[in-house]
C-alpha cells in the first residue's frame, strides 16, 4: 500500500511539474507572438467594458513593456489563486468561459471516448479471432483508411449526407438559431450532438482496435489458451472468457492514455458542426487572439490529458490481481 | 485388452508461409515435425515418447487432442478406442476422457482464478463439487480455488494441472513435460500420481525429454530423434545396453548418470530439414554407404521391439 | 531452401516496384500541382459552380476556380510540406532520441521530460499555438508541424538505442576503450537506419493531415492559397446549398495521397525489417 501511495505521488507530482512545463511553454510561445491582443482587440466592446483593473492587468500580462518572466509569474500567482483572467472576446472571466465549454463538449467527449472505445475492442477482439480472414482485412482495411482521413472532411462527408441530402439531423450549432437558451430542449441537444459524436466515434476506433488485434493474437497464440482449448472449452468461450479478460486491461489502459487524440480531435469536430464546446472556444480564442482564453484552454486540456495517462498507469495496479495482491501483501 | 489409443504413421507438418508484398504471393513450405510415428496405449499402460527438446514432440499431443494450430497439419491415423478419432471426435472428448497435463503455470490463465478455471465456466454445484474433490485428491484446500496462478508455488501449480485431468474420470492422459525443472525426488513424486492414474483405468502417454525420469515409470518407451520415432522397447529393455536396438538409444543410455554421464555427440538435425536416409547417419559407428542415399527408413519388428536402423545387427 | 530465397526476391523486388510507382505518382502529382497553379487561383465568373463534368471533372467554385485544378495544388503544397516537416521532425528525434541516450541520464531525464509535455497538449491546439508564435501563414504552419510531430519517434529511438547499448558487442567496444559517440556512430546508428527510415516515411501522413486539418482552422496557409485545408473550409458556406463537389473531391483526393503514403510506409518497413512482416 505505501508503494502504491508513494508511486502515486511521485506521478502526481510529475504531472503537476509538466502542467507547469506546459503553461510556460504555452505563455512563451504567445509572447512569441507578432499578434498583439491589446492591438487586436483594441475599439473592442471587449476593452471597453472592462474595469480600468482589469485593463491593467491585461497590460501587465501581455503588454510589451513588462519582461516575460515578471509576465508570466504574475499570471502563475493569480491561476493559484483560482483567477485564469478575463477572456477577451466572451467578456467573462476566463474560468467561468471554461467551465461553460467543458460542460458542453464533455458529454459530446465522453460518449465519443466510451463509444470508440467499447467499438474498437470489439473490433479488434473480432479481427483478432478471426486472423487473416475477410473480418481481420474488413477491419484492418477500415482502421487504414480511417487514420488516412482527415477527422474535419469525415465530418464535412458526415455533415453533407445526414444534414444537406438526408435532412435527419440539423446543420450545425449546439442551439437552434433563434432560441431562447434556456428553451432548448434536452432532446435538442441530443440531436445536435449526435453528428459530432459520431464522427469522433469512427475515427477513434482505429488505434484502439488495431492494438487490440495483436494483442488478441498473442493471447490466442498463448499456452493458457491452447490448454483451454484442450481441455474442451469452445472457440466462443475461449474468446469470450480468456481473451476478453486479457485484452480489456491493456485495451482500457490505451483508451484513457489516448485523450489527447479525442480532444484533438473534437478541435475540428466542433469547428464543423459549429458545436460550442471547448474546442471550438480554441479556435475561436487563437483566431481572435484571446490569450487569456487560450492559455487557459490549453493549461485545462492538458490537465486532462495527464489526468487519463494517470489514471491509466494507477489503472493496473487496480486491476491486474498480480500488482493489485502482490501490494496489499508486501 | 484392447488399445483405448493407436496411432498409426502419423506425420504431422508445419506449413511455412513465406511472406510477399502482396498477400496473393504466399509461398507455401511444408517442414515435418512428426514422421511416420506409430504406438499403441492400452488402459492401465504408460507409454513414454523421449525425444530431445525441440524435436517436435508436443505436436504429438495437439495432434491426438485435435488442436494442432492453424498452420499444420497431420498425415496417418489415430484411433480411439477402436474408431478413428476425427477432430470433430476429438473436439468432443477433449476435456471429456481425454485429457492434456501441460508442462507449467503458463498454462493457466493469469488473470483467472484457479477454481473459475477448472470449472471451464460452468457454476453448477456438481461441477464445483467434482473440481473441489480433484484438488482435495492432491492435497490442494479450498482456499486454491480463489487464488491466482502467480500465487500458486511451482509444486502447487503442477498439482492444480494435474489436478485439472481428475474433475472428469479420465481414460487418455497426455502428460506434455509435466515436471520440469524438478529435482529428481520431486519429480518421481509427481509421477507417481500418472501410476495411480493408470492403476485406475486410464492409458497415458508421457512426454518427455528425460529417459531416466521415463525409465522409472513407463512400461513402453519410444524414443523420438529429429521427428522420428527410432526405437520403440520396454522399459525393462533398458537394463543393459546390449538389449537396445538403436544407436542412438545406446548413446542416451550411456549419458545417464549411473552409466557414466558420457555425452551424446553430434548435433540432432532439424526435423524440416531435407535430408536423405537416416538422421543419425552422422554419429553412427557402424553407418554403411545405403545408410545415406535410401530414402525414409522403415521402422521394422526386432528382438521384441521396434528399431528404425537397416543393419541392426552390426550393433554388436 | 533455394526456393525460399528466389519468392524472397521476387517479392522483394515487387515491393521495390511498388515503391517506385508510388514515389513516382506522388512526384507526379506534386509537379502537376505546381504547374497548374495559375489555372487554381484563374477566376471565371461565367462558369460559376458548375457541378462535375468532363471539362471540369472536379467542377467549379463561386469564383468560376476550376477544382481539380485547385486540388492538384493543393496536394502538392501538401506534398511539399509534409516533406519539409517530416525531415525537420525526423531530425530533430534522431538528435534528441541519441541525445538522451549518449548524454547520460541528466539529459535523458530532460527530453523524457519534454517528450511527455509535448505529448501532453493535444496536437492539433500545440501546431495551433506554434503557428500563432510565428504569425500563421506558410512559416507558422511549417514551424508548427515540424515542432510537434518528433515525440513518438524520438521515443522509439531512445529505446531502440538503450536495447542496442546492451548488446554484447557495444559493450565489448565499450571496454576496448572505443568511445561512446563513435560506438553509437559507428556500430547503433546503421542498426537504427531501418527505424529511422520508416519513421520518417510515416510521418508524411500525419504531417500532412495536421497540415491540411491547422490551415482549415484557420491558422495555416493564407486563404489566397490553394490548399486542402482553405479548399474544404471555403466549401463549408456552399454545402447548404448542395455543392457537394467543393468538399468531396478534394478530401478524397488527399486521403488517397496519405494514404499512399501510409502504405508506401508499411512497405518500407517490411523491406527494411522482415522480422516485422509476419501476417
Amino acid at each position: 500500500m505505501k508503494h502504491r501511495l508513494q508511486f502515486t505521488g511521485k506521478k502526481l507530482i510529475r504531472m503537476a511539474l509538466l502542467l507547469l512545463g506546459v503553461s510556460i511553454v504555452t505563455f512563451l510561445l504567445m509572447c512569441a507572438s507578432p499578434l498583439d491582443p491589446l492591438q487586436t482587440n483594441v475599439g473592442q466592446a471587449a476593452l471597453g467594458t472592462m474595469s480600468p483593473e482589469q485593463i491593467a492587468k491585461l497590460e501587465a500580462y501581455w503588454g510589451v513593456d513588462t519582461p516575460p518572466l515578471t509576465r508570466y509569474l504574475g499570471w502563475l500567482s493569480d491561476v493559484l489563486k483560482g483567477d485564469f483572467g478575463t477572456s477577451l472576446l466572451y467578456r467573462q472571466p476566463v474560468i467561468s468561459v471554461i467551465g461553460q465549454r467543458l460542460v458542453s463538449s464533455f458529454w459530446l467527449l465522453l460518449s465519443a471516448w466510451v463509444i470508440s472505445g467499447v467499438l474498437g475492442l470489439a473490433m479488434g477482439v473480432i479481427a483478432g479471432a478471426f486472423r487473416g480472414r475477410w473480418p481481420d482485412r474488413l477491419i484492418r482495411g477500415y482502421c487504414f483508411l480511417i487514420s488516412s482521413t482527415p477527422s474535419f472532411w469525415l465530418a464535412i462527408l458526415l455533415l453533407l449526407i445526414f444534414a444537406v441530402w438526408l435532412g435527419w439531423l440539423p446543420i450545425g450549432l449546439s442551439v437552434p438559431a433563434g432560441m431562447d437558451a434556456a428553451a432548448v430542449t434536452a432532446a435538442d441537444r441530443l440531436r445536435h450532438a449526435i453528428l459530432p459524436a459520431l464522427t469522433l466515434s469512427i475515427t477513434g476506433v482505429a488505434n484502439i482496435a488495431l492494438h487490440t488485434r495483436e494483442k488478441m493474437i498473442d493471447v490466442l497464440e498463448s499456452d493458457y489458451v491452447l490448454f483451454a482449448r484442450a481441455r474442451g472449452e469452445s472457440e466462443i468461450s475461449i474468446i469470450l472468457r480468456h481473451g476478453l479478460r486479457n485484452v480489456a486491461l491493456p485495451a482500457l489502459t490505451l483508451q484513457f492514455a489516448s485523450v489527447s487524440e479525442i480532444i484533438g480531435g473534437s478541435v475540428l469536430v466542433e469547428q464543423v458542426f459549429s458545436y460550442p464546446g471547448l474546442g471550438q472556444a480554441a479556435v475561436t480564442a487563437g483566431l481572435g487572439s484571446d490569450l487569456p482564453l487560450l492559455l487557459g484552454i490549453t493549461v485545462v486540456t492538458a490537465a486532462i490529458v495527464f489526468a487519463g495517462n494517470l489514471i491509466a498507469d494507477l489503472l493496473y495496479g487496480v486491476i491486474d490481481p498480480k500488482i493489485r495482491k502482490g501490494a496489499s501483501r508486501g | 485388452m484392447e488399445p483405448i489409443l493407436q496411432i498409426e504413421h502419423l506425420s504431422v507438418y508445419f506449413t511455412q508461409y513465406e511472406h510477399g508484398p502482396r498477400s496473393s504471393a504466399f509461398q507455401k513450405r511444408q517442414l515435418a515435425a512428426v514422421k511416420d510415428l506409430s504406438l499403441e496405449i492400452t488402459p492401465g499402460q504408460i507409454v513414454a515418447v523421449v525425444g530431445a527438446s525441440g524435436s517436435g514432440k508436443s505436436l504429438l499431443a495437439h495432434s491426438i487432442l485435435g488442436i494442432l494450430p492453424y498452420n499444420s497439419h497431420m498425415e496417418g491415423k489415430i484411433r480411439y478406442n477402436g474408431e478413428t478419432l476425427t477432430e470433430k471426435k476429438a473436439r468432443k472428448l477433449r476435456g471429456k476422457e481425454i485429457f492434456l497435463i501441460p508442462q507449467g503455470v503458463t498454462y493457466l490463465d493469469p488473470l483467472m482464478k484457479v477454481g473459475a478455471q477448472l470449472r471451464k465456466g460452468k457454476k453448477d454445484p456438481e461441477t464445483k463439487r467434482r473440481c473441489r474433490s480433484a484438488l482435495e485428491r492432491y492435497g490442494l484446500g479450498a482456499d486454491v480455488e480463489e487464488l491466482y496462478p502467480f500465487e500458486l508455488s511451482g509444486g502447487m501449480a503442477r498439482r492444480v494441472l494435474i489436478a485439472s485431468a481428475v474433475t472428469e474420470k479420465p481414460r487418455l492422459i497426455i502428460a506434455d513435460e509435466p515436471t520440469p525443472g524438478l529435482d529428481a525426488r520431486s519429480a518421481k513424486r509427481i509421477l507417481s500420481h500418472f501410476r495411480e492414474l493408470a492403476d485406475e483405468g486410464a492409458g497415458i502417454l508421457f512426454i518427455t525429454h528425460d529417459l531416466e525420469l521415463a525409465l522409472s515409470i513407463a512400461d513402453e518407451v519410444a524414443v523420438f530423434y529429429a521427428g522420428e520415432t527410432i526405437e520403440k522397447a520396454k522399459a525393462e529393455d533398458f537394463g543393459k545396453p546390449e538389449n537396445l536396438r538403436h544407436p542412438y538409444t545406446r548413446a542416451l543410455w550411456y549419458a545417464m548418470p549411473e552409466h557414466g554421464f558420457r555425452a551424446v555427440g553430434g548435433l540432432q538435425p532439424y526435423a524440416g530439414d531435407d535430408r536423405k536416409g537416416c538422421p543419425y547417419a552422422g554419429q553412427c559407428t557402424a553407418c554403411r554407404e545405403d545408410c545415406r542415399t535410401e530414402g525414409q527408413i522403415p521402422l521394422v519388428e526386432y528382438r521384441g521391439g521396434e528399431v528404425r536402423c537397416l543393419h541392426p545387427d552390426e550393433m554388436r | 531452401m533455394k526456393n525460399m530465397t528466389q519468392t524472397e526476391t521476387n517479392q522483394r523486388r515487387r515491393t521495390v516496384f511498388f515503391l517506385i510507382v508510388a514515389v513516382m505518382i506522388l512526384a507526379a502529382v506534386t509537379a502537376a500541382g505546381i504547374l497548374t497553379e495559375g489555372c487554381a487561383v484563374e477566376t471565371d465568373f461565367s462558369r460559376r459552380n458548375l457541378s462535375p463534368s468532363l471539362q471540369h471533372l472536379f467542377g467549379t467554385d463561386w469564383m468560376g476556380r476550376d477544382m481539380l485544378a485547385r486540388t492538384l495544388s493543393g496536394l502538392s503544397l501538401s506534398i511539399r510540406i509534409g516533406i519539409l516537416t517530416a525531415a525537420v521532425s525526423a531530425a530533430a528525434a534522431l538528435l534528441l532520441g541519441t541525445a538522451s541516450v549518449v548524454l547520460g541520464r541528466k539529459a535523458d531525464a530532460v527530453i523524457s521530460w519534454c517528450i511527455d509535455l509535448v505529448m501532453g497538449i493535444p496536437h492539433i491546439l500545440l501546431v495551433m499555438l506554434i503557428s500563432l508564435a510565428c504569425g500563421r501563414g506558410f512559416t507558422g504552419v511549417v514551424a508548427g508541424v515540424a515542432l510537434s510531430h518528433w515525440p513518438s519517434l524520438a521515443r522509439v529511438i531512445r529505446g531502440e538505442l538503450i536495447q542496442l547499448r546492451q548488446a554484447p558487442y557495444i559493450l565489448v567496444a565499450e571496454r576496448m576503450g572505443v568511445s561512446k559517440l563513435q560506438n553509437v556512430r559507428r556500430h547503433m546508428l546503421p542498426h537504427l537506419l531501418p527505424q529511422f527510415l520508416t519513421g520518417l516515411i510515416l510521418l508524411f501522413p500525419h504531417a500532412i493531415l495536421h497540415e491540411s486539418s491547422v490551415t482549415f482552422l484557420g491558422f495555416g496557409l493564407s486563404s489566397e492559397q490553394p490548399a486542402i485545408g482553405v479548399i474544404l473550409s471555403e466549401s463549408m458556406q456552399y454545402l447548404t446549398t448542395g455543392k457537394w463537389w467543393l468538399a468531396l473531391f478534394p478530401g478524397l483526393a488527399l486521403v488517397l495521397v496519405v494514404a499512399l503514403f501510409a502504405l508506401l510506409g508499411e512497405r518500407v518497413r517490411r523491406l527494411l525489417d522482415p522480422s516485422s512482416a509476419h501476417e
